[in-house]
């Protein structure tokens, strides 16, 4: 083989090396996340920190939840609102059904989308008022996601829900499906305009991340050795959460031993572990910015043979299953998948011209022992999120499987 | 006449490389004093070393295999979604695991020689393909789940003695290289890196070349079959397992000296570089480096070693020819 051809060949091959770290840079976690980049982040006061919204949330875990019918709904969750401020929507009001929803979905890469968008159309079949149901898949491209809106535009939509890919990148499409006349719903992330009618999510980040932290810091004695797994850095809900739980481990006494990035990894997220018992000799609790990879963090320590640690989760089922046959000691913090049903929830209302809150922030409950057994499914599939709020819906739980 | 150890070509190099990563761990981690720290690593390490052992077939008789990466993932996934935690599947889903390499490794070959289309560009089709066809039939969430007798190999180990508990994928790794290596100083293996150095030579001295090639892709399909059965046992399922292992094992192989375009580098030095490559990641995992750095790093050792692969062997060349004058 000449030198010509080496060297081709070989900047080819860096040139996909690069291309390959690129595409990777940002594998959506699901949760929610808006993407807006940062620098990266040292362990002590984290950017993301913000004292009075960090206040806000942990605020929000404990208040009680408003049904907007005044029916009782405490097991219907998706349907409370946390201290709602109302607003009026007179002006969208449509009575007598025929309704065409439209909804710009980000994408549906990942299992916690997959299981919220099957809940909303589920959610949607309980409608029959609503006779088209369109949705078009950006993908996880904002570019995409800008021309989809742009095309529902024309299509006769009598409500648009929106779930952004990014936050900045897909204000100006929302602001001008705004002036369209047809009022829209943004849910999950947020975007930076107040021009939607209502914005649904969970109570956010913040409490996600202090409910893990809490935790630990309840079970894990004073000094011990707590390693912290995050998924990547920048995406700003996952921030917030390692930012709130930072914040209380600041001040617990335990010994935060490393802060590492899986990228949602398995393998990576055992190696990592795995490294840090073989470093530490004892690692006494786990803390996660998402669940997704803490069935593989829990095998590191039974591979290595070492005392099971203090864990923190979420609600997927392969880790509620391990948790309940391995008696772990485990928190579930929830990003609950059932907030996939609010936006349909909330159309209907506008287009009825009932009151919707301006934001809508839907209760974020957590997974804890006492209420493990509820939410173990076991003829569900291992990445199934458990919250989903799907378990008494009729077609249940056949679209989930 | 005496004997001398017969390494290859560039393989000293990265066996000097990989000792001193394994010193410096044992330095960086007190588990590293023992066996058991080694052990670990190198379970961890197995499914790239098999991989890369996989590539270097394909880069030493002048190809690329891309689609290892996106192989590994639909490999998973296929087996998760057929096993459905059932322990009564596992043998047969193996089964149809290593088939289903073998047919990917024959499609990139029979494209590559029967088509004429450059390998590089095969592969990178069928990277595309296979996430394609993994995203459209998984929706990107994995469905399924693994046997218990399935992880065995993965996270399961046997007594062996003297040693203790050896992880199954330490033994399968070692009966693969060992079966390489016998197949390297073999004729066929012998011919396979003269493809890589001179496809028409082989040709005129009657070899078959388009029979090799299609070997070595089987060959890294196969193995890349292999590495996904380890993998999954050792990390469970899972949608990204497979992302850029492929750039992985390129950069695994080039560290250990094998000549991009082919024709030189032997395949303990492939398998050396791969396992140089996770013990690099871990010194930096264990002393704190961010993860961040990993891209970085593999970016830089890719450049390095191709330019000390260019520059290395003219060097030496020229310092030979002073040191001992030419004869007439």
């Amino acid at each position: 083989m000449n030198r010509k051809w080496t060297v081709a060949l070989t900047s080819a091959a860096v040139t996909a090396l690069a291309l390959a770290g690129c595409s990777s840079d940002l594998p959506d976690t699901g949760s929610g996340g808006t993407s807006t980049t940062s620098g990266a982040k040292d362990a002590k006061k984290s950017e993301f920190f913000d004292q009075a919204e960090y206040e806000r949330q942990l605020k929000f875990r404990s208040a009680k939840g408003v049904d907007l019918d005044g029916e009782n709904a405490q097991f219907k969750p998706w349907q409370q609102a946390l201290d709602p401020k109302l607003v009026d929507t007179a002006k969208f009001a449509k009575p007598g059904g025929g309704y065409h929803l439209c909804f710009s979905n980000a994408s549906v890469d990942n299992p916690w989308r997959q299981v919220g968008f099957k809940t909303m159309q589920e959610e949607v079949k309980l409608h029959p008022e609503i006779t088209k149901f369109s949705v078009l898949d950006a993908e996880a491209k904002d570019d995409k996601q800008i021309s989809d809106i742009q095309s529902f535009a024309s299509q006769g939509c009598s409500a648009l829900i929106v779930s952004p890919n990014t936050t900045a990148t897909l204000t100006p499409a929302v602001e001008a499906a705004c002036k369209t006349g047809v009022p829209v719903i943004v849910f999950d992330r947020g975007v930076k305009t107040n021009c939607p009618v209502t914005f649904i999510h969970p109570i956010g980040g913040f409490a996600f991340g202090a409910d893990g932290a809490e935790f630990l810091k309840e079970k894990v004695p004073s000094g011990g050795k707590v390693l912290a797994l995050r998924i990547l850095p920048g995406v700003d809900v996952l921030e917030q959460r390692w930012a709130a739980a930072n914040e209380i481990f600041a001040g617990s006494g335990l010994k935060i031993v490393g802060v590492e990035f899986t990228d949602g990894d398995a393998a990576k997220t055992k190696s990592i572990v795995n490294d840090y018992i073989q470093r530490e000799g004892k690692i006494d609790g786990v803390w996660m910015d998402a669940g997704a990879t803490a069935v593989a963090a829990v095998e590191a320590f039974q591979d290595a043979g070492s005392a099971l640690p203090a864990i923190v989760g979420e609600d997927q089922q392969d880790f509620l299953r391990m948790w309940a046959k391995e008696k772990l000691t485990a928190v579930a913090p929830t990003y609950p998948t059932y907030q996939w049903r609010t936006p349909v929830i909330a159309a209907l209302r506008i287009l009825n011209g009932k009151q919707v809150p301006q934001e809508w922030v839907l209760p974020q409950p957590k997974v804890t022992q006492d209420t493990l057994q509820n939410y173990i499914k076991e003829d569900m599939p291992p990445l199934h999120y458990a919250m989903c709020g799907c378990d008494q819906m009729p077609g249940y739980p056949a679209p989930w499987k | 006449m005496t004997w001398k150890p017969r390494l290859a070509d560039g393989t000293a190099p990265v066996l000097v490389v990989l000792v001193v990563l394994l010193v410096a761990l044992a330095f960086a981690g007190p588990a590293y004093s023992e066996p058991a720290g080694y052990l670990a690593l190198l379970k961890r390490a197995a499914p790239l070393v098999i991989l890369a052992i996989g590539q270097y077939f394909v880069v030493v008789s002048g190809g690329f295999d891309l689609s290892v990466g996106s192989l590994v993932t639909a490999e998973v996934v296929i087996a998760a979604r057929l096993i459905s935690g059932d322990d009564g599947n596992t043998w047969w889903v193996i089964a149809v695991l290593l088939g289903f390499g073998v047919l990917v490794g024959l499609v990139n070959g029979l494209i590559t020689t029967k088509l004429l289309v450059p390998s590089f560009i095969v592969t990178l089709g069928m990277l595309l393909v296979l996430d394609g066809a993994v995203f459209l039939w998984t929706g990107g969430a994995p469905r399924g789940a693994l046997s218990p007798s399935f992880r065995v190999f993965g996270r399961g180990a046997v007594d062996v003695p003297v040693l203790g508990a050896v992880p199954w994928s330490v033994l399968i790794l070692l009966a693969v290289l060992v079966g390489a290596v016998l197949f390297m100083r073999g004729g066929t293996g012998r011919t396979l890196i003269a493809v890589g150095d001179n496809e028409n030579a082989v040709r005129l001295a009657g070899g078959r070349v388009h029979r090799l090639r299609l070997l070595a892709f089987v060959l890294s399909g196969v193995l890349a079959a292999l590495a996904a059965i380890l993998l999954a046992g050792f990390a469970g399922v899972s949608a990204q397992v497979g992302q850029g292992l492929e750039f992985r094992a390129i950069t695994a192989v080039v560290l250990g000296g094998v000549l991009l375009g082919g024709g030189r580098g032997s395949v303990v030095a492939a398998a050396a570089g791969a396992l140089s490559l996770e013990a690099l990641f871990s010194l930096l995992n264990l002393v704190g480096v961010s993860g961040a750095l990993e891209s970085a790093v593999q970016g830089v050792i890719i450049i390095a070693a191709v330019a000390y692969a260019a520059h290395g062997a003219g060097l030496r060349r020229a310092f030979k020819r002073r040191a001992a004058p030419a004869l007439p």
